[in-house]
């Protein structure tokens, strides 16, 4: 425990400070969020690239808590559903079924190409489709995998932090 | 009277406060900047505007839930000696009478989890009654060893007993107590060791797995609640053994104006100490905890065996 | 005043009636005759229910005994609160009994068991009329139930040992003629009548060997006359013994207890309401009567062997109540489970008698008998309501029950009532019982020696365990058993039951709620009961602002009715507030959140057995859990596997360690005896004769 206290009083602060907020347009369903969103991961079948920047994103060097967004275990808790990968043929159902547990006013954030038009995995066999068509997408993360600053750029539009 | 209304808005508005300041802690001892002390405000604030959700196959125990444990918290809020000893509310300012209102506002949370019919439900609330039931001698020896030196379990005659005798509580059956009382408030609301109320893994969830059904207004009353019961126990703690600044009946607005400075100050640094002590420990496995309990049991038959060879 | 009639048969009855010190109406007509009177009123609607069972035809026959019972449960709910006001009645008939007369007499203590049995009876007769009209409605059932509760009325009236033993039995006998009456419908029943016929005699024979000693060594059989004798101190400890182990069997009081889960299953539903509300009292009645009253006290060790008997039996009973899945014998265990801790303050009163501190001593047992009067209601509630949903689905398993909330509302509305007030939690009535008992605990030990301070922090801390296992045990039948979704085909064809069912379960929720919000109503009552038995002076608990239970000497106060008045204001803030900040969105119904998958199935959700499994796991030292495997491989080839069975069980292990061995025993010593029966004329001539020998021998040298 002493060395672990010590460790602590040693690494001090590991969080970059926050880049420049970019101005964007939030989406129409994030107007009530203000400061505050609670997001639901889901991984329609992704090859977990994106999943790894997310644990960054929400790690100490970029802590995406700071601007008010915190990732949540069941949708029912949640403000936006966050999917990454090409929604494959046995995650179809279960992403709608998600989307649809969580409370209005919801948004879906799709993160990476995948997500956004399949990516490397288009025309695939397991494959049905891009997130936006399975479920209504507000906003879109480019990147194989993106960066963090990216998501956090996205999360930022998000809750105005 | 106003001390009492005083209590319980200072309490409800400065509960999701207490939670900000723990999480900030954490953050700042992890080397993470946090969201900071407002951001459960703001997170109650959200979902208070969210849409509610009836899922198919639940009924009225559901929906009673959240208000049970909200109402059983609040009264427990008046009843508290916090800021002010004098209760309004005398009828209902004992030691049981309390532990069992809080129990109660538990069964209402593990009913509501049991009322979904998911695996999830039962799940939460067999280990929640698990956890409650070991609890239960722990708590009530606690409040035997409090109230034999003052041979009342009145919560205000004990608060105004240990203000008149400040030292009687450097004694061994003293600090005895303290300790199970702390173990008590872990386990009753769900802190590390015994229940990581930030998981995600419902493999090891005790009090998630319970409300994984609520969303909005219901949601918030059920975080709202939990963070009043942990205000509410560490600021009893705080009362019990260090009630320093609590203004007694009749007082006048200087002296209330110090109290609720005073609980501030006690709550806040209990609670510093309770999200320090998180970032050094791991939740246990669930059938160590009986263990845990077992070992606090055995304390406060020690403080009550103390209490009467040593008075 | 006295009164002395004679009647034509030159035998002569002395009734005596003394009005109560408390009675405003002074110098008109005798208004202190009235306890007798309701008496003598409800034992002759008793009879005449039998009379009408045996007599009129099937179809109108439950309705009418079962109305005729439940005027004579008022008319002896009249007569207990008039005992219980301080009017004293006695009775002496001499002819009734052979040689030893039949000495009826209500006082204080008596009059309380006596309300809490009509008032069971009447709720299960009312119930009684709907629940038996299909199957159940023969002569011999319709005419048992009120022969039982007649029985249950005599115990506490008895004024001498032969009338105590010869209610006694006809209690048992009563009971045992309902215990089996569905004998033809399952095999379960006669085994339980079995073990419950033994047990209970078994009991007797050793209540008659303590009390026909007390008689003997006193001089005479009747109370009057044993309460100024003085036996000596061997005498005593032997003659306590043997009744408190017979009665703390009638109590269900662990080791003895173990006809009672087996029994109360297989009885019909109102007989198990009776059974375990008012019969097991008995046994309590029995304890205090005979060790307080009679024996006058004794030595402090007979009442820490009582204590010790009922922490052991509240734990056991609560512990084997979290692990079962059949409600009715979880209700059984939880039987077991009250009743210890009601003789956790039977005896926590006697140590304080003998040590001299009347005021606790007579606070101990006020909670005590109000535990005694809450269990009552609450779980004749609970069973009622437990034989509504045997009578809608079929079944009594909690792993094939649910969803029963919206095919029998107001059953689950009850049950949730009875499950609170079991849970001993605000605002039922089960914790202000709870709280009196834990405050006459915590306030003893400045006083004590070194015995107070081992025992009392043990036995808060069994009483506290045992509090929370009971949360869990209801959580777990009440969550199980009536939530979610039905697990089973009877619990999906469910119905709500007829009115009079209805109207049973509506009586003793109404006295739960009354005994909830109103227990200053009864402690002036319990405070007479008690002085008559423990001495001292004054009440124990007062009573300020009509409100707030107030202790005597300590500085502790409770007010039940503040608690549910806040709790509702606080409800209704907490329903109006977030709508002031908040949604403007209405609740929209949606799917259940089963992570996606689907389809929900009924098999998805958690069972009773799997509820409870942490705390077994916890406990399991002491349950000891069996299980079985049995692998039935293919007729070709012992390779391959046709089927594989799993049993899981928690048997009663004090009836696995203790009564089989036992039983064991006797069998094989009853086949060894079959050897003296070897079908040769000589030997048994033989036997006669060396008999005879030995015997003229003894005598010869004992005379």
């Amino acid at each position: 425990m002493v060395s672990l206290w010590q460790k602590i009083r040693r690494t001090g602060r590991v969080a970059e400070p926050p880049p420049p907020r970019e101005r964007t347009d939030p989406p129409p369903a994030a107007a009530e969020l203000a400061g505050s969103v609670q997001i639901r991961h889901v991984d329609a079948g992704s090859c977990n690239g994106c999943e790894l920047e997310i644990a960054s994103t929400f790690g100490p060097v970029y802590d995406g808590e700071r601007y008010g967004a915190r990732l949540v275990a069941s949708p029912r808790h949640a403000d936006a559903l966050m999917v990454t990968g090409p929604v494959t043929r046995n995650m179809a159902t279960a992403l709608r079924r998600t989307y649809e547990a969580v409370p209005e006013p919801r948004l879906v954030i799709a993160l990476g190409d995948c997500a956004r038009n399949c990516g490397v995995f288009a025309g695939a066999y397991g494959v049905t489709g891009a997130v936006s068509d399975v479920v209504p997408v507000d906003v879109e993360v480019p990147g194989c995998p993106p960066p963090p600053e990216a998501i956090v750029a996205a999360l930022r539009g998000l809750t105005g932090r | 009277m106003i001390g009492a209304i005083l209590q319980v808005v200072l309490v409800v508005a400065g509960a999701p406060l207490l939670v900000g300041l723990m999480r900030q802690v954490r953050a700042r001892m992890e080397g993470r900047a946090g969201a900071g002390v407002l951001q459960p405000w703001r997170d109650l604030r959200k979902l208070l505007r969210k849409e509610a959700i009836n899922p198919h196959g639940t009924g009225w125990v559901f929906r009673l839930a959240p208000l049970l444990l909200a109402a059983t918290a609040l009264v427990v809020t008046a009843v508290v000696p916090l800021v002010t000893t004098a209760s309004p509310l005398d009828g209902v300012a004992d030691l049981f009478a309390v532990t069992a209102l809080l129990a109660l506002g538990s069964v209402a949370l593990a009913l509501g989890g049991l009322d979904t019919g998911t695996a999830f439900g039962g799940m939460g609330a067999s280990r929640e009654v698990t956890v409650l039931a070991l609890v239960e001698p722990t708590i009530l020896l606690s409040v035997f060893a409090l109230s034999v030196r003052v041979g009342s379990t009145n919560l205000g005659a004990i608060v105004t007993s240990t203000v008149n005798d400040p030292l009687a509580v450097i004694s061994p059956v003293s600090a005895l107590a303290a300790v199970t009382l702390a173990v008590v408030i872990i386990a009753e609301t769900g802190r590390i060791p015994v229940d990581n109320p930030s998981t995600h893994l419902e493999l090891t969830m005790i009090h998630e797995a319970m409300v994984l059904e609520y969303a909005g207004p219901d949601l918030a009353l059920i975080e709202w609640a939990s963070a009043i019961r942990l205000t509410v126990l560490l600021g009893l703690l705080g009362s019990l053994f260090a009630p320093w600044g609590i203004a007694a009946a009749g007082a006048g607005p200087v002296a209330l104006l110090v109290a609720v400075l005073a609980l501030a100050v006690k709550v806040g640094v209990l609670g510093a100490l309770l999200a320090a002590g998180e970032v050094f420990m791991a939740k246990l496995r669930l059938f160590r905890i009986p263990e845990l309990l077992a070992g606090s049991f055995l304390m406060a038959l020690l403080a009550v065996a103390a209490s009467f060879f040593l008075a | 005043m006295t009164g002395i009639v004679t009647d034509a048969a030159m035998s002569t009855t002395l009734i005596t009636s003394v009005p109560g010190t408390g009675s405003a109406v002074t110098g008109l007509a005798d208004p202190a005759g009235a306890a007798g009177a309701s008496f003598v009123l409800a034992l002759a609607l008793c009879l005449a229910a039998a009379l009408v069972a045996l007599v009129l035809p099937g179809r109108i026959r439950p309705a009418a005994a079962g109305a005729l019972t439940a005027a004579a449960g008022a008319a002896a709910v009249v007569a207990g609160v008039r005992a219980v006001a301080g009017e004293t009645w006695s009775a002496w008939l001499p002819d009734l009994l052979p040689l030893l007369g039949v000495r009826l007499g209500l006082d204080p203590l008596g009059g309380v068991f006596l309300a809490v049995t009509g008032a069971v009876a009447v709720c299960a007769a009312i119930y009684g009329i709907g629940y038996t009209r299909h199957g159940l409605s023969g002569r011999g059932v319709q005419a048992a139930l009120p022969l039982f509760v007649a029985a249950m009325l005599l115990v506490p009236a008895a004024a001498s040992v032969s009338t105590f033993l010869v209610a006694w039995e006809l209690m048992a006998i009563a009971s045992l003629l309902l215990v089996v009456a569905e004998h033809h419908k399952r095999a379960a029943v006669g085994e339980a009548g079995l073990w419950y016929a033994v047990m209970t005699h078994l009991g007797f024979a050793v209540i008659l060997a303590g009390l026909a000693a007390l008689a003997a060594v006193s001089g005479g059989d009747a109370f009057d006359r044993i309460r100024e004798a003085t036996p000596s101190a061997a005498a005593a400890n032997l003659i306590f013994l043997a009744t408190f182990a017979g009665f703390a069997s009638k109590a269900g009081i662990v080791p003895l207890h173990v006809w009672l889960p087996r029994a109360h299953p297989e009885a019909p539903s109102q007989v198990s309401a009776l059974m375990s509300a008012a019969m097991v009292n008995m046994g309590v009645y029995g304890v205090v009567r005979v060790g307080l009253d009679l024996l006058g006290g004794g030595p402090a060790w007979w009442w820490l062997l009582v204590l010790a008997a009922g922490a052991l039996s509240a734990l056991y009973g609560i512990l084997q109540a979290v692990v079962a899945s059949d409600l009715k014998r979880l209700l059984g265990h939880s039987t077991t489970e009250n009743m210890g801790l009601v003789l956790i303050g039977v005896g926590a009163a006697g140590f304080f008698a003998a040590s001299g501190s009347r005021v606790l001593a007579a606070l101990a047992l006020v909670a005590a008998l109000l535990h005694v009067i809450n269990h009552a209601a609450f779980k004749t509630l609970l069973f009622l309501a437990a034989g509504s949903v045997l009578h809608a689905t079929g079944t009594r398993d909690l792993d094939a029950l649910g969803g029963l909330r919206e095919r029998m509302p107001y059953t689950t509305g009850l049950f949730a009532l009875g499950a609170l007030a079991a849970s001993a939690l605000p605002p039922g009535n089960g914790f202000v019982s709870e709280w009196l008992l834990l405050q006459s605990l915590v306030n003893s030990l400045p006083e004590g020696g070194v015995a107070h301070a081992v025992t009392m922090p043990l036995a808060v801390g069994v009483i506290a365990l045992s509090a929370g296992l009971a949360i869990a045990t209801f959580v777990k039948a009440f969550g199980v058993g009536f939530l979610a979704r039905p697990r089973g085909e009877g619990a999906a064809n469910a119905h709500e039951s007829p009115p009079t069912m209805l109207g049973g379960m509506l009586l003793a929720g109404a006295a739960c709620v009354a005994l909830a919000l109103a227990p200053t109503l009864l402690l002036p009552g319990l405070a007479r009961a008690v002085s008559g038995v423990v001495g001292g002076t004054g009440d124990p608990v007062t009573v300020a602002g009509a409100a707030t239970l107030r202790l005597e000497g300590i500085a502790s106060t409770i007010s039940p009715l503040l608690i549910a008045a806040w709790l509702v204001a606080a409800l209704v803030l907490v329903l109006a507030l977030p709508r002031l900040f908040a949604a403007r969105r209405a609740r929209r119904a949606a799917r259940l959140w089963d992570c996606g998958a689907g389809p929900m199935t009924a098999r998805m959700e958690y069972t009773a057995t799997s509820f409870a499994e942490p705390l077994g796991r916890v406990f399991d030292d002491v349950l000891e859990p069996e299980s079985d495997i049995d692998v039935t491989p293919l007729k070709e080839s012992a390779y391959l596997v046709e089927r594989v069975r799993f049993h899981a069980r928690v048997p009663d292990r004090i009836e696995r360690r203790l009564y089989e061995p036992v039983l064991a025993g006797f069998a094989v010593a009853g086949r060894a005896a079959t050897r003296l029966a070897n079908g040769s004329v000589h030997r048994y001539l033989a036997y006669g004769f060396y008999a005879l020998t030995g015997a003229l021998i003894l005598l010869a040298v004992l005379t």
